[in-house]
């Protein structure tokens, strides 16, 4: 369990190719009439070699009446099979031999396409400055947060920052907000370094901070966006 | 059938009957797009439809205003598997724009503002299966759904339905749009399921 709605869930695929930090895996659930449903899920790190074959993580957010979350993480054991259909993707992504300063700014479980970059530049030793704007509800909503401290702290040239939209942690200075133009201008990279932006959330959210990187000065082209609205 | 997953009941089975294969139904208009929504203003927009011959045929927004109007209600589906039944537009339609395009072009490629492409057989937007549209449920089409305007072709994956659309250019080869570099299916036929490359 990363937070009180949302949990990882570590998959075996044998023959998996590897994949790309920001590309995700489409799982398909099947009912014993034949019936099916699949969704879309961002693989949240690194594969990883476990003892039966290469392992790769994501993490799912659960839907309020949602048709596949609340399955995945209420009623999907160990040990049971799932249709794993991926690396799927091919835009939304961070190639580690780029070199040039990154910016992600993550909306809730927007964070997890990032978080496998962080955990992909840490991974293959990327000396690529990364800032991450993380936006939250509350302290608790935070997915990886033990591991974005200890990275905070060990991973040099990470630099994390929060932005609280109900509730922010005791001794916290300012108010909670919405993501706004100060959020990204100071904690952000400046146009002039030519930062590559990853920006992922829910749509509302998305559109918000590409507006105003946008008007802050970063081209178009440099700012890659993926958005998710409620799908289950 | 796939591996049954223990447990797994899924929604009731008493759906819409018009939906493709592993689309499910949305009453709300989600957003999917690759960066940041352009803004484009009224006064310099155009649309260009470019033959393979090199010949330009261009519209104003008051040109696209004067031009035959229909309003289409078409069902879409979204290749990120949502779908919304009977949705209601009104633009002009691409019979009606490519009425005096002479070309021998079998292929073409929608382009945006903001950099996006997307490439469809030139039959698939012939025959009235394909608009350019610019308002939506009776209000002007918001920007972040396309606005201005945008191409509706609603028997292809919704990507294929260009935001911001620009022009079109004509080819006699096929050349892979956006999505479609990355990874996406070339044709798009949702009741095919032709979700990526290789369905």
């Amino acid at each position: 369990m990363e937070t009180p709605t949302a949990q990882t869930l570590v998959l075996e695929v044998p023959d998996w190719p590897g994949h790309l930090p920001g590309q995700h895996v489409d799982l398909r659930l099947t009912a014993p009439d034949g019936y099916q449903a699949a969704r879309s899920y961002s693989i949240a790190g690194p594969v990883v070699d476990g003892p039966g074959g290469p392992r790769i993580e994501v993490t799912v957010q659960r839907v309020h009446d949602g048709e596949v979350s609340p399955y995945l993480i209420d009623v999907f054991g160990a040990g049971e099979p799932v249709e794993v259909r991926g690396p799927l993707g091919g835009w939304f992504i961070w190639r580690p031999e780029e070199t040039a300063p990154v910016q992600l700014v993550a909306g809730g479980s927007g964070v997890v396409p990032l978080m496998a970059m962080i955990r992909a530049r840490r991974a293959v030793g990327s000396k690529a400055l990364f800032r991450l704007i993380y936006s939250v509800r509350t302290p608790a909503d935070v997915i990886y947060a033990d591991e974005l401290r200890r990275r905070g702290r060990d991973d040099f040239g990470l630099d994390i920052a929060y932005v609280y939209t109900r509730e922010a942690p005791e001794g916290w200075r300012g108010e909670p907000h919405r993501i706004g133009l100060a959020d990204v201008n100071t904690n952000g990279w400046p146009p002039d370094l030519e930062p590559l932006t990853y920006v992922c959330g829910p749509t509302a959210f998305v559109e918000t901070v590409a507006d105003l990187l946008v008007g802050l000065g970063h081209p178009s082209r440099r700012v890659k966006t993926e958005r998710f609205g409620p799908t289950g | 059938m796939g591996i049954v997953s223990p447990g797994f009941q899924g929604r009731p089975r008493t759906q819409e009957p018009a939906l493709p294969p592993g689309q499910y139904l949305t009453e709300d208009f989600p957003v999917l797009s690759a960066g940041p929504t352009p803004r484009v203003s009224l006064d310099t927009w155009e649309f260009v439809i470019s033959a393979e011959n090199g010949s330009e045929h261009r519209w104003s927004w008051q040109e696209l205003m004067a031009l035959p109007q229909e309003t289409p209600m078409v069902d879409i589906h979204c290749v990120t598997r949502w779908s919304k039944l009977g949705t209601n537009w009104q633009g002009v339609s691409v019979d009606t724009l490519l009425d005096g395009v002479d070309t021998g072009a079998h292929f073409a490629l929608a382009h945006s503002y903001g950099g996006y492409t997307t490439n469809l057989p030139l039959d698939d937007l012939r025959g009235g299966q394909a608009w350019v549209v610019h308002t939506f449920d009776g209000a002007p089409l918001p920007a972040e759904h396309g606005g201005p305007a945008r191409l509706l072709v609603p028997h292809l994956y919704f990507w294929k339905s260009a935001k911001w659309v620009r022009g079109l250019r004509l080819k006699t080869m096929d050349e892979p749009g956006f999505w479609e570099t990355a990874g996406y299916h070339d044709y798009g036929d949702p009741w095919r399921e032709q979700r990526y490359q290789g369905d």
